[in-house]
């Protein structure tokens, strides 16, 4: 019988596949047919994990959050921290596999789209380690909110992109990432950032996410002596997700948990909450669920956070949501934003507003279970991208701001409540 | 034979080649689209593909996405587009083709896409963003409606894809002129003419090339080695800039470069 983490594209039940453009078939099949060799090569392998460990800093660590018990029923959380990888967040995982991939490829340009910024900053820096042209897209309302992202990604020495069509955030970034791939892909290789698009985009993703959670899986049995009670992890695309997930989806003991961005309310117009709201259908190449009007027109998304603000969601999320092996739950902006606070303030961490949804999960979920329970969180990034968000969010710049308390109390009931309308 | 592939061998016949016209539905208005379609027909061209206005055009170039956010926003349904086809085809009794990327064709549903298309008079699809490999719904569907399927080949295409678009295209190939977008380009690249040779080698009897053809000696030039030339941007620029008779003017031009010469 096949396992679950061994699925494979083109198709993951009834999703994925390729609604692309003929053109991008040849560069599509020649990924595919490089990564099947890349895989079995141990040259390669030997090289990715070198550039793991002696560059992004592999393997990240599992820290155990001991004061955030308190505020999970006790439960004991387990932060998987690929905040303190090279760059700051998961992305780099991806990114160093794909830039070996492409000089495999023989191309010496890559592309790449983001949204908040982490996925181009992690593209600029793998391009610049191996000596390839880079051009990242990025979505006008983006490159406002992710300035100092940008900043980054020019002094790396790639050239930022910023697109004023559609709604001007991670969809449109994308769109444009196709059309330059279309014209120039003989020499360029797009660097996927999430486990979304076209086959082999999501399983490639996929495999170079894997190491999350094999990490994860191995850490955390030598920490608590068996495997965790539940492993969550916030979703947009969904490659942080998908990521560590994979080496515990033939554990059928342990719970899977991805919590998507309900910004405002999944029962608002404005949320990306794609597995709770979403329905079938294509965008960006690949057969999936997304947001989207009777006609099929693709409805704008809205999260405060950059990099969950996507309107579909990788096809293999998709999947696991139908057959039921991973639970998908929305979480609000708001409480996202006080998990941030939350953490920064008990475990001197502070998160990324993408993961900040995983662990406002996290905590919910350890008030269900218990403190028996033991959760592993994908701690996806680092939040000192989001900090002009936190902020204007917390009003942190005023001068006469003096709340240093832990958490008001007004604060803690509002943390009880993070499903808000779910 | 279809009705397009009937109008393309008239048009060989008759001159150089076909001459196939892009238009979006709903730009600038429904009505406005239906006068200018009528238009580039009565102008002399031969074959009409209408686009439905999408949110996530891949293949688009400014000029095109620019109008069909236009039509997004001036309220355009997907279902309008039977009702333009039915009148265009009516007053022109020349083919109608729509071009719909694929989630569009898939929210209303294929078979129940299909049927109303038929109904309308509606020739057939070209499918930008759906490769004869995912099909299967669409090939079953335009079966049972004796409709048109217009798939693309392009420059990059190996030559089993490309017997796999002509055995299953029916109409005529999309041949993709660049590897690009839409929009007009000073010159249209040799490969269309390598890839045109190589379907025709393959046994296509109807390459018609697209992407980046915008003046009537581009037509002319397309027609020395394909049987028809595709032109979008260009005709939506006219509209844009100058309404329904200035489309009309560029239409009757370009029919002209399609008679430059017969040399073939």
């Amino acid at each position: 019988m096949t396992h679950l983490r061994d699925a494979s594209g083109p198709y993951f039940g009834e999703y994925g596949g390729r609604f692309v453009p003929e053109s991008l078939i040849a560069a599509l099949d020649e990924i595919a047919a490089e990564w099947a060799a890349a895989k079995a090569d141990p040259e390669f392998k030997d090289e990715l994990a070198r550039l793991h460990r002696d560059y992004s800093g592999r393997p990240s660590l599992l820290t155990d959050a001991v004061r955030l018990r308190e505020h999970a029923g006790g439960a004991r959380i387990l932060l998987k921290r690929e905040d303190l990888n090279h760059t700051g967040s998961h992305k780099i995982n991806n990114v160093i596999g794909q830039a070996l991939l492409t000089k495999r490829l023989g191309k010496d340009r890559v592309i790449a789209e983001t949204g908040a910024g982490q996925h181009g900053v992690a593209t600029a820096t793998a391009a610049a380690l191996f000596g390839l042209e880079c051009t990242v897209y990025m979505g006008a309302v983006d490159t406002a909110r992710q300035a100092l992202n940008v900043a980054r990604m020019r002094l790396l020495g790639a050239e930022v992109v910023a697109v004023e069509a559609g709604s001007a955030t991670l969809k449109d970034a994308i769109n444009e990432a196709m059309r330059d791939w279309v014209a120039n892909v003989e020499r360029t290789n797009y660097v996927f950032g999430t486990a979304a698009g076209p086959h082999p985009f999501p399983e490639l993703v996929r495999d170079l996410q894997s190491i999350i959670g094999e990490e994860a899986r191995e850490q955390s049995i030598s920490m608590t002596g068996g495997l965790p009670t539940a492993v969550v992890a916030c979703v947009g695309g969904g490659s942080n997700a998908i990521g560590i997930f994979n080496a515990f989806l033939d554990d059928e003991e342990v719970r899977l948990y991805g919590f998507e961005a309900a910004g405002e309310g999944a029962d608002t117009p404005r949320h990306a909450a794609t597995l709770t709201k979403g329905g079938k259908g294509v965008l960006h190449g690949a057969r999936t669920r997304l947001l989207q009007d009777s006609d099929g027109q693709t409805i704008e998304s809205h999260s405060i956070s950059a990099g969950l603000d996507y309107p579909a969601v990788g096809p293999e999320h998709a999947w696991l949501a139908d057959i039921g092996r991973v639970t998908y739950v929305p979480v609000t902006d708001d409480a996202a934003m006080q998990a941030m606070r939350l953490l920064s303030r008990t475990e001197g961490i502070i998160p990324a507003i993408e993961s900040a949804h995983a662990l406002a999960g996290a905590l919910d979920l350890g008030r269900e279970l218990g403190p028996d329970a033991t959760i592993v969180v994908s701690l996806s990034g680092r939040g000192d991208k989001d900090m002009e968000t936190a902020m204007e969010y917390f009003k942190l710049g005023e001068p006469d701001r003096t709340d240093l308390e832990v958490m008001p109390a007004e604060e803690a009931e509002a943390v009880e409540k993070i499903g808000g309308d779910s | 034979m279809s009705a397009v592939e009937r109008a393309i061998d008239a048009a060989l016949a008759e001159r150089k080649g076909a001459l196939i016209g892009y238009l979006p539905v709903g730009f600038p208005s429904l009505d406005e689209s239906v006068e200018a379609a009528c238009a580039i027909l009565d102008g002399g061209m031969d074959v009409l593909e209408f686009g439905l206005p999408y949110s996530d055009p891949v293949m688009d170039g400014p000029v095109i996405q620019s109008a069909t956010v236009q039509a997004l926003e001036n309220g355009f349904r997907v279902a309008d587009v039977f009702e333009a086809t039915r009148r265009v085809t009516e007053r022109t009794g020349k083919p109608v083709l729509v071009m719909s990327y694929w989630n569009l064709v898939l929210q209303y549903g294929v078979e129940a896409f299909a049927r109303d298309l038929a109904a309308a008079g509606g020739a057939g699809l070209v499918t930008p963003d759906l490769i004869p490999d995912e099909a299967a719904d669409w090939l079953a569907a335009s079966e049972t409606h004796g409709l048109d399927r217009v798939f693309l080949a392009a420059p990059t295409s190996s030559d089993e894809r490309l017997g796999t678009v002509i055995e299953r295209s029916r109409g005529f190939v999309y041949t993709v002129s660049t590897m690009g977008i839409t929009g007009a380009r000073d010159d249209v690249d040799r490969a269309a003419r390598v890839l045109a040779d190589r379907l025709h080698g393959l046994g296509c009897a109807r390459a018609c090339v697209g992407l980046g053809i915008s003046t009537p000696q581009q037509v002319a030039d397309v027609l020395e080695y394909a049987e028809g030339a595709i032109v979008g941007s260009a005709l939506v620029r006219a509209l844009t800039d100058g309404g329904v008779e200035r489309v009309r003017g560029l239409a009757s031009d370009l029919a002209a470069g399609a008679r430059a010469s017969r040399s073939r």
